[in-house]
């Protein structure tokens, strides 16, 4: 059965204008933290509700905020990653077209808790129209007095910006996030110091994903105990599953977490279009580990996946049907990391490129005996030797896939 | 001689800097103003940037040669750019590319003789569950075939 909470008011018509959204009970739960919550209430509430991020490392929200140092001067800030580009991933988009001010309810829940006044969503170029209705939510938010000076007359000030990028994965790191919020290269930075001590401007920062920050309305105004109950233990809360490929319908569901992937594929998804058999998914968008067909029947959860050697990542789901090779989808993988490989680190820089190079002329009849090898030894050199996740996020998709097919990839070079 | 912004363009670069507690974090926004404006971000545009926020000309060319969306040639009217990732390719954008190749008689990375369209392939654009989809300027396009790709090059003047 779809859970839908976070969704759950996405067919409703104008829900991404304010007189909408206020008229199905919207910024209650803004109202009720700044009148009735401390900041460390909203703070351990979230902590409580064990919501882990849904970008992709899954690291709890509640913990990565009490990093940020409480008594400080100067100001901290809060970055939102809206630079969704990992392939196959669509599920923030939704979300900031659909409701838009869930999520500023949302930013201004996490900036009230971690004693914040500014704001910046950073969301990628391409996404022009998304950005502007963000910035026309902003304005319908200052109007209402639920942003700018004094909100909701609680003497809690925020200001939200909206920051554009200019069409590189790579900003979608949170350090190179930063980097490009600074105005330079989205060059990762090197951690220690992580951004809750040395971030933006070097002060001390706070960076979620579009998808966490609109979850925390809703443990506000409902509870950490309701959100961790639709969710696991260790991992509170639904999740948007983006279906893509080789799919009836593709889309969105919202799935508690740990919902199973062969019913998503099949129930919720329609399973594959006539004709089509499933070869292949990628789980979590393209840096997820591949799955074989044979592999399918796993929970959809974080440790689920950690151990089966892949990762739930964005929870982006593409379906590959036995009609596409596998050298297809290897190439168009390799041609990805080595185009959006910021150029840094040299294992990274040299290695996807080195392998791009291999795979393009294996796809142009020119592979040689023992490309695989060379291929597996090149992903492997990368991985744990860059900054940044980047080169790990291109090396095991590359390995989990060239061994996982070895046999089909092999047909293509000389006996 | 640095090329001058457009009175408007000024005013929106003036709100632009206020945003930031430091001018150098306007310059993404300000590179895209710069584009809109220009049709591509020149030598001497990236002067007139730099001397705009304080900086040196090779700090804004370090940044307009890292982002794809920021273009140091002119192009066509109308910037085609296909999602070739995965999703997309999955159902079957290449042969939609192989379509806007033939019907704009150009290979990707090419302009048309009238400078009216340049065909360039882009990756993931963020619009999988209606794949296969691609980006004409800013605008996405979505659920492609080749009919509506007919119909969507017809529209454009």
């Amino acid at each position: 059965m779809e859970e839908r909470v976070l969704t759950a008011q996405f067919g409703l018509e104008n829900i991404f204008r304010i007189d909408v959204y206020l008229q199905h009970g919207g910024y209650l739960s803004v109202r009720k933290a700044l009148a009735e919550m401390k900041p460390e209430d909203v703070m351990a509430e979230v902590k409580k509700a064990n919501l882990r991020g849904r970008g992709g490392a899954g690291f709890p929200t509640g913990i990565k905020w009490g990093f940020v140092p409480q008594k400080v001067e100067g100001p901290k800030y809060l970055c939102v990653n809206a630079d969704e580009g990992e392939p196959g991933t669509f599920k923030d988009r939704y979300i900031m077209s659909h409701i838009p001010h869930q999520l500023l309810e949302g930013i201004i829940l996490a900036s009230y808790a971690v004693g914040i006044h500014s704001a910046f969503i950073y969301i990628r170029g391409e996404y022009e129209a998304v950005a502007q209705r963000l910035e026309r939510a902003i304005e319908e938010a200052i109007e209402k007095g639920f942003l700018g000076k004094n909100i909701c007359q609680s003497g809690f000030d925020l200001d939200v910006v909206v920051h554009r990028g200019a069409g590189a994965y790579i900003c979608g790191e949170e350090t190179a996030l930063l980097e490009s919020l600074e105005g330079k290269r989205g060059h990762p930075r090197l951690k220690p110091p992580f951004p809750a001590s040395v971030g933006l401007f070097q002060r001390p920062t706070v960076i979620n994903n579009v998808e966490t920050i609109a979850n925390i309305p809703l443990i506000i105004s409902k509870g950490a105990d309701w959100f961790v109950q639709k969710g696991l233990p260790r991992d509170g809360g639904t999740r948007i599953f983006g279906v893509s490929g080789a799919v009836k319908n593709p889309g969105i569901y919202e799935l508690p977490l740990g919902a199973s992937l062969k019913d998503i594929i099949y129930c919720h998804a329609g399973g594959l279009p006539e004709g089509k058999k499933l070869k292949a998914v990628i789980p979590g968008g393209m840096s997820a580990p591949v799955l074989t067909a044979e592999e399918i029947d796993i929970k959809m959860d974080f440790d689920s996946l950690a151990a089966a050697n892949s990762m739930l990542g964005s929870a982006a789901i593409i379906v590959i049907d036995d009609r596409t090779s596998m050298l297809h989808v290897l190439k168009t993988m390799t041609k990805f990391y080595s185009h959006e490989s910021c150029g840094q680190c040299t294992p990274c820089r040299i290695g996807t490129s080195w392998i791009d190079k291999i795979v393009k002329r294996i796809g142009e009849g020119k592979g040689e005996k023992g490309d695989l090898e060379t291929i597996l030894r090149l992903a492997s050199n990368i991985k744990g030797k860059t900054l940044c996740p980047l080169g790990d996020a291109a090396s095991l998709p590359i390995i989990s896939l060239t061994r996982k097919f070895y046999k089909e990839l092999e047909s293509y070079l000389p006996n | 001689m640095s090329p001058e912004f457009s009175p408007q363009t000024k005013k929106k670069i003036e709100e632009i800097l206020a945003h930031y507690p430091k001018k150098e974090a306007a310059i993404l926004p300000i590179l895209h103003l710069t584009q809109q404006e220009f049709g591509a971000i020149t030598v001497e545009a990236e002067k007139r940037v730099a001397q705009l926020l304080g900086i040196k000309p090779i700090r804004v060319r370090e940044v307009v040669t890292f982002y794809t969306m920021l273009k140091r040639q002119p192009q066509g009217r109308y910037l085609v750019q296909v999602c070739s990732n995965l999703s997309c390719s999955l159902l079957g954008s290449e042969r939609l590319l192989n379509t806007l190749k033939r019907k704009l008689g150009i290979n990707v990375g090419e302009t048309t003789p009238d400078k009216k369209f340049t065909l360039a392939t882009v990756e993931c654009l963020g619009a999988c569950d209606q794949a296969p989809c691609m980006m004409i300027n800013l605008d996405y396009h979505t659920g492609l075939s080749e009919d509506k790709i007919d119909e969507i090059l017809g529209s454009l003047k």
